[in-house]
């Protein structure tokens, strides 16, 4: 396994803490019996699965087994994608979030995404992050600079652009545009973020230092990350959880803390995937 | 954060109002076209209430000073002048997709593409002016009068080669790589090629590309006008004079009233028409290429 | 692309050889033969005071000034209004409705229809319409409102593409921030969609500036400065119609004013094609 290399403007203390007293095992999300269709074709069906305040859960399985459907359930980014039906009953904290009157802008705010790719808007690095805020009602100068500022020391990126704040952000890094991305979610103080596959698509260099990033969020946040990489599943978990296909649709196979998945899984399945990336 | 509470109210109403403004714009838009049919139809109805449809095409001849109202000669016109230019239009312009693609080296493609589009730009009103003053005494001197049925499809053929060209270029491109890669494994030579699996991979794009020079040529107005001659008879040779149906249209309108004018509204119904077919055919051909 | 065998190997690929670079020889040369009459007759008649002078003598003499201004004027109103309504439908089609939607596939199928529309049907119906039942009589507003149902179609199309091309990620971002339609719209996929609506807006003016038929019963002949809106105004298309067909001896400034014409055309097209590689290559560098 990698030795954790400590991120520049991070509190190391964080990384120590690894499977800390941070995560409490107070849920903070429940599914249940959570289906999707996109028109005929099933998603994923009857998932029901309990995430844990401030832990990191791991959602693990083959391609095409509805993870990253399940992770777009939760803040209601299903609503963009036409022909698409989502069943069961999701409470985060005590929000409905299917519920029809849910305010869906709000519910976005409190739970950030950060997608496979990093996608930082064509705009200034200033911009990416004091739009989506002045979006949200903060309008102070000062206190959108404090903002901005706070949320790039989180993810290590203020020593590295603090000078160029108003270059584009685009013509960072692969792993810095996906480190402005998750300030970007970080700046609205959300309590939860989903990650979608957030170092696949990044350099090997690159991908350790945004995996230390969610390492140091551990207990501020509640993450779920979706994630094809065992290795980095095992490393960062607490809990994780396997999705398999089976009989057409995406379905739960098992869920609980991440060293019982990986060391001592039960179902077969669960046993076979494990040892299978193992060997 | 205090500061990030919601003026959710607020925002949920602007997303609304966007949208339902946009929709009555998308609505003004979409109802021209039925806006269009509904006030053709409404002026065309007097006369054909009063003399029914079939005489359109069974009297005597155009003569609506007398009553007389048949819109044959210019509907074979009309015809004539569309085929013909669309049987000299359609080899060039699928030539000339082919010269671009396959034969022409690359700057020389780049350049003629580009004179394409020029072409393409040029207004019909000067297309005509150059068919009166140039075309026209050229067809004179071989065979009199000269404003003729071959002059309108000569003027027409150039007016229409830019679209098929275009569009025959565009399928051109979109046949896949590996088609082509297979056909020169086999050593086949490059015109053995094209015919046997390039052009049938692009013949929907093509007939795509035919439909629309068709309503293009059927549509077209000011340049048919200036060089046809205008006189209304079914033409018996190609040096015969011709006068189509929107040239009548532009030629009578201006002091066309009553019956006449209605008539006139009832041609516009018949390109109307026409017009739908032919979106029609294209659908259709457009569907059977995405199944 | 792809160099297939070029060995022409026998009689058949020569005479298919022949055809091709033929066929490219003869539309070259008709197209140089057309612009070259154009440029040869036209360009000794072009002057400031052609340019600018109020005709003569039914246009024989004198230059085009008043014409100008009015082909200027009808092409505003056309844009004021047809801009608005592309633009929004545009946005409607692209953003706000899947290719399910009844409303959404009604609109296209329906914008389909009248991008085929005859110039001259378009006419009659701006001459119903807008001249005799909104009793704007014949005048620059009414040609004006004629062309925009006109250039809609191309407008709409070419605006409706630069916002597809758009990468979706901007929009799945920025819902997943809690960002309104509205503000993603405005913000985001507006300033990126900008080269296609450009491209569109080109296009439109292209197609507005170079119509005859739809604007001689909407927007009339009459050749003097038109003082308002509700003045008839004649385009400069109508003005070498008349000159060439109604006018004899008027054949020098009609070439002159065909010269303008293409020139203005030319431009036009000109920078519509340089505005789709720029954008596209714009395109390239931010992804």
């Amino acid at each position: 396994m990698t030795p954790l290399k400590p991120l520049a403007g991070l509190d190391p203390q964080h990384l120590l803490n690894k499977k800390s007293t941070y995560c409490n095992p107070h849920s903070f999300v429940d599914v249940d019996r959570l289906s999707l269709h996109y028109g005929e074709k099933s998603a994923f069906r009857d998932v029901t699965l309990s995430i844990n305040k401030g832990c990191i859960t791991a959602l693990v399985g083959p391609s095409g087994c509805g993870k990253t459907s399940f992770l777009t359930c939760l803040n209601r980014l299903t609503d963009l994608t036409a022909g698409c039906h989502v069943s069961g009953r999701i409470m985060i904290g005590t929000i409905d979030v299917l519920a029809h009157g849910t305010n869906v802008i709000q519910l976005r705010r409190r739970i950030g995404m950060i997608f496979q790719k990093p996608n930082p808007f064509p705009l200034s690095i200033r911009r990416n992050l004091e739009f989506p805020l002045r979006e949200h009602g903060m309008r102070d100068r000062a206190q959108l600079g404090t903002a901005i500022e706070t949320s790039l020391r989180d993810v290590g990126l203020w020593d590295e652009v603090k000078d160029r704040l108003d270059s584009p952000a685009l013509a960072l890094s692969g792993g810095q545009q996906q480190r402005l991305c998750i300030a970007r979610s970080l700046a609205l103080s959300p309590e939860m973020l989903l990650m979608d596959e957030p170092c696949s698509a990044l350099d090997p260099l690159s991908s350790g230092v945004v995996e230390d990033l969610i390492i140091s969020l551990r207990g501020r946040y509640t993450i779920l990350i979706v994630t094809h990489n065992l290795a980095q599943a095992r490393r960062i978990s607490d809990y994780a959880a396997l999705f398999w296909v089976q009989n057409g649709a995406g379905q739960l196979v098992e869920a609980g803390p991440a060293t019982q998945i990986f060391e001592e899984p039960r179902d077969p399945l669960t046993i076979a995937y494990v040892n299978g990336m193992r060997g | 954060m205090t500061s990030l509470h919601s003026n959710t109210l607020f925002r949920w109403s602007t997303d609304d109002l966007l949208c339902w403004l946009l929709r009555g714009l998308a609505a003004i838009a979409g109802t021209i076209v039925m806006l269009i049919v509904t006030f053709l139809i409404m002026e065309a109805l007097p006369v054909l209430h009063r003399i029914g449809l079939l005489r359109f095409f069974t009297d005597p001849s155009w003569h609506p000073a007398e009553g007389f109202y048949n819109l044959t000669p210019m509907l074979w016109g009309t015809l004539f002048a569309m085929a013909g230019s669309v049987l000299i239009a359609t080899p060039i312009g699928i030539l000339s997709a082919v010269f671009c693609h396959y034969y022409a080296p690359f700057f020389l493609a780049r350049l003629y593409r580009r004179l394409i589009e020029l072409l393409a730009g040029i207004p019909s009103v000067v297309y005509g002016f150059w068919g009166l003053v140039v075309l026209v005494p050229m067809i004179g001197e071989m065979h009199p009068p000269g404003p003729s049925l071959l002059a309108g499809i000569l003027i027409l053929t150039i007016m229409i080669l830019p679209t098929i060209a275009l569009m025959a270029d565009a399928s051109l491109a979109a046949v896949p790589q590996h088609y082509l890669r297979g056909a020169t494994a086999l050593g086949l030579p490059r015109w053995a090629t094209i015919k046997g699996v390039v052009l049938p991979a692009a013949k929907s794009g093509l007939f795509t590309g035919v439909i629309l020079e068709t309503g293009r040529a059927i549509g077209e107005t000011m340049a048919i006008l200036m060089v046809c001659g205008n006189v209304v008879q079914t033409p018996s040779s190609l040096f015969d004079p011709i006068r189509t149906l929107t040239s009548n249209i532009a030629l009578e309108m201006a002091y066309a009233l009553g019956d006449h004018r209605a008539a006139l509204f009832v041609s516009g119904l018949v390109l109307m028409t026409m017009i739908v077919a032919l979106a029609i055919a294209a659908e259709w051909i457009s569907r059977g290429r995405y199944d | 692309m792809i160099k297939t065998v070029s060995r022409l190997q026998n009689p058949r690929e020569w005479l298919a050889f022949i055809f091709v670079w033929g066929t490219a020889g003869f539309v070259t040369a008709t197209f140089c033969w057309l612009l070259g009459d154009i440029l040869w007759h036209g360009l000794s008649h072009i002057s400031w005071t052609f340019l600018t002078a109020p005709p003569e003598n039914a246009g024989r003499r004198g230059g085009i000034g008043p014409i100008l201004v009015s082909t200027a004027l009808i092409l505003g109103v056309c844009l004021a209004v047809s801009l608005p309504i592309g633009i929004g439908t545009a946005v409607l089609l692209a953003e706000f409705t899947s290719n399910q939607n009844l409303f959404g596939r009604m609109t296209r199928r329906s914008l389909d229809v009248l991008a085929g529309v005859p110039s001259i049907v378009f006419g009659l119906f701006g001459n119903v319409f807008f001249c005799k039942t909104l009793g704007l009589g014949f005048s620059i507003l009414s040609g004006g409102l004629t062309l925009a149902c006109m250039v809609l179609p191309i407008l709409i199309r070419s605006t409706e593409e630069g916002f597809r091309a758009v990468p979706a990620s901007y929009r799945l971002s920025a819902a997943a921030l809690g960002l309104s339609h509205t503000t993603t719209l405005v913000h985001l996929l507006l300033p990126a969609a900008i080269p296609g609506l450009l491209v569109g807006l080109v296009l439109g003016v292209g197609r507005a500036i170079a119509e005859t038929a739809a604007l001689i019963f909407t927007s009339g002949y009459v050749d003097r400065m038109p003082e308002s809106l509700l003045d008839s105004g004649r385009a400069l298309s109508i003005h070498i119609f008349d000159l060439s067909m109604n006018v004899s001896g008027g054949d020098a400034n009609a070439y002159a004013s065909a010269l303008v014409l293409v020139v203005l055309l030319l431009l036009i097209n000109g920078t519509a094609s340089w505005l789709a590689t720029y954008g596209l290559h714009r395109k390239i560098v931010t992804v």
